[in-house]
């Protein structure tokens, strides 16, 4: 049997695109298929808000910050609970992976002509899709509360952005520890390992200056406040980037740098794992 | 090491669907292949029969480019699956031991999405998936949400996504194994229309009757190792003919095995309340055994000269029994942590 090169080689990037967008619809219409699953994604995420705000918002001192008069705290909390929102979000990847493991779909997947790629690429991206509804709902959720962007429409579209890539990169890194898992119970609690440390020892919800030193030395260099001051400086106004000591353009540049940073280590470890964990 | 009839000389000259040379797969201590060589032509199917833990599973995984041996070679449609496995993926269907169905999608959702996975444009894989769920009557069925199928029109829709690529070899791991009797006997209907339009078809099974049926050529793997090959009546014969099989009373076991105990000349097998010899000597053996028996003031409620079934012959194999196949036990839900582990 003669075998055409087009067979025996890799599958080409037009089918790799076809098969990813394939896999992101099936993923996207399991989401749409089952509320539930949309409505505690939803729930969550809204009551970290909600909390947050109301019972520890008054105690937190933004060092009089001018960021908004009254309700100050909402518009420091808007952008941090963006990105926790992205990145909680993102256990999703590996939650659905592990679910397809065992259910032998992947089984069928890997058994067909199709790309390696296209199963996690498909999956992180039908996550991102449910991240950007999920945080639209936290916009007017914040707006209702007092969040108002100070610096135009464009920023702050380019701020929820940001933070919905850096949801995106830690699909993927959620991907690997889903592959590595393997089971949806171990990857439920394997994947909020690294989560908690870094969304709590950031700026997300306060800022890092009353951390011990050796936390705030973490906190100020890990991806998380970077992301979340690089969200914050494009929403609060203008005025107040100096006294927070946000750098905007610099800020834009590192988040960039992270989220391909991220995808890269975290996409070629997940394509590796995917290739030999499941044969 | 099995002598066989030689094929016809069309058969000869079709291709192999498949061919493996000496498959070894361990996990770890388990050698869930040990040296596994089979061989057969398109246009037929071949029944894997073994009980759980033979290494069907595992020999489907490297047929179908799921999992690479440690030593030896294999082929399906004439491709090398290790050297080349995107072109036999493309050549290949392959329905799991579980059904692989998304139940938050509609028949038509699931079998289509396979169908665009296998490079096929949206018209086409719509066509084929109709196709195929037409085939497997499911048509009806077809824009229903799988979650309300029964575990019957599951296996079915999971067969129907096998399909829709239009496979040169088809594999089925245990197509019929949990679900209730009723939808077993649908799906071999099903299946036998398939294989009635040419289908090659490597199924495996733990059932002797599904083998039995099923198959045109039947192997059996143990241990990791093909134990016996051939057709059902080749692997009867093997088993030296006839045996005689006799039913008594309950009470009347004991004394009925010990009375017919020479007869059998040491290969006596009681299961239940049947005593089975192997018939030597053919009806003599038959009226020794009555003899026997009225001697000993024993009333057989049964005595019958029979052709060995396929459990004979697996039990004289293996040393123990094959799945009875009238219950199929319901096996528990898959979990993930055994088929991904290295
Ligand atoms: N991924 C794996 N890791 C460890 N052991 C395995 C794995 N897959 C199969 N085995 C073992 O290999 C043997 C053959 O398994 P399998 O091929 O699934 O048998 P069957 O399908 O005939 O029931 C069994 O002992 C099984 O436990
Ligand atoms: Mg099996």
């Amino acid at each position: 049997m003669t075998v055409t090169a087009e067979q025996a080689h890799r599958v080409s990037p037009g089918a790799a695109a076809v098969h990813t967008a394939v896999i992101a619809k099936r993923n996207v219409l399991r989401v749409i298929r089952l509320p539930q699953l949309l409505l505690f994604s939803t729930v969550q995420p809204v009551m970290f808000l909600l909390l947050f705000n109301y019972v520890f918002g008054g105690a937190i001192n933004l060092g009089g910050a001018p960021i908004s008069g009254s309700s100050a705290y909402i518009n420091w909390l808007i952008p941090g609970i963006l990105v926790q929102t992205a990145v909680f979000g993102a256990t999703a990847t590996a939650l659905g992976l592990t679910e397809d493991l065992t259910a032998g779909v992947i089984d069928r997947f890997r058994s067909l002509p199709m790309a390696r790629s296209a199963v996690l690429a498909g999956r992180t991206i039908a996550d991102l899709v449910r991240n950007t509804f999920v945080n639209s709902l936290m916009l007017v959720v914040g707006f209702l509360m007092g969040w108002r962007f100070e610096q135009g429409f464009f920023k702050m579209l380019l701020g929820v952005a940001i933070a919905l890539l850096f949801g995106y990169a830690f699909s993927w890194v959620m991907a690997a520890i889903g592959l590595i898992t393997k089971t949806p119970e171990a990857a439920q609690s394997a994947g909020f390992l690294p989560i908690f440390p870094l969304v709590f020892a950031s700026s997300v919800f306060v800022p890092t200056d009353t951390m011990p030193g050796w936390l705030q030395a973490f906190a100020d260099n890990q991806p998380i406040t970077v992301i979340a001051n690089t969200v914050r400086s494009l929403m609060i106004p203008e005025e107040a980037l100096a006294f927070l000591d946000l750098d905007q353009g610099a800020l834009i540049a590192q988040s960039l740098a992270w989220i391909v940073g991220i995808i890269v280590v975290f996409g070629y470890l997940s394509v590796r794992q995917y290739k030999k964990s499941v044969g | 090491m099995v002598s066989q009839t030689e094929p016809a000389p069309n058969l000869r000259s079709r291709m192999k669907a498949v061919r493996t040379q000496n498959i070894v797969k361990t996990f770890g201590d388990v050698v869930a292949l040990d040296g596994v060589s089979i061989e057969f032509e398109e246009g037929i199917v071949y029944g894997l029969l073994g009980p759980n833990g033979a290494g069907k599973t595992t020999l489907i995984r490297v047929l179908t480019t799921l999992l690479k041996p440690d030593a030896g070679t294999a082929e399906v449609a004439g491709i090398d699956v290790i050297e080349n496995p995107v072109a036999v993926r493309h050549r290949i269907g392959l329905a799991g031991q579980f059904a692989a169905v998304d139940p938050f999608l509609t028949g038509m959702e699931n079998v289509e999405m396979v169908g665009r996975l296998y490079n096929l444009s949206a018209q086409e894989a719509r066509r084929s998936a109709e196709d195929v769920l037409d085939r497997i009557k499911l048509m009806d069925a077809a824009n229903r949400p799988v979650s309300t199928y029964s575990g019957g029109m599951r296996r079915r829709l999971d067969l129907a996504a096998s399909m829709v690529g239009r496979p040169q070899v088809l594999f089925l791991d245990e197509p019929t194994t949990g679900i209730d009797p009723r939808s077993r006997l649908d799906l071999w209907e099903l299946i036998e229309e398939l294989v009635s339009g040419g289908t090659t078809l490597l199924l495996t099974t733990q059932y002797l009757d599904e083998a039995d049926r099923l198959s045109d050529r039947i192997g059996i793997i143990d241990h990791g190792h093909l134990i016996e090959e051939g057709t059902s009546n080749q692997l009867k014969d093997r088993l030296g003919g006839s045996v005689v099989e006799i039913h008594v009373q309950d009470e009347d076991r004991v004394a009925a095995t010990a009375a017919l105990t020479p007869v059998g000349g040491g290969d006596i097998r009681t299961e239940g309340n049947s005593i089975v010899i192997p018939a030597i000597e053919g009806s003599r053996t038959l009226a020794a055994a009555v003899r026997r028996l009225d001697e000993a003031h024993l009333e057989p409620r049964d005595i019958a000269l029979r052709r060995p079934t396929l459990d004979d012959v697996f039990l004289s194999l293996t040393g123990h029994h094959a799945e009875n196949g009238a219950s199929p036990e319901v096996e528990p839900a898959p979990t993930g942590g055994r088929r991904g582990r290295r």
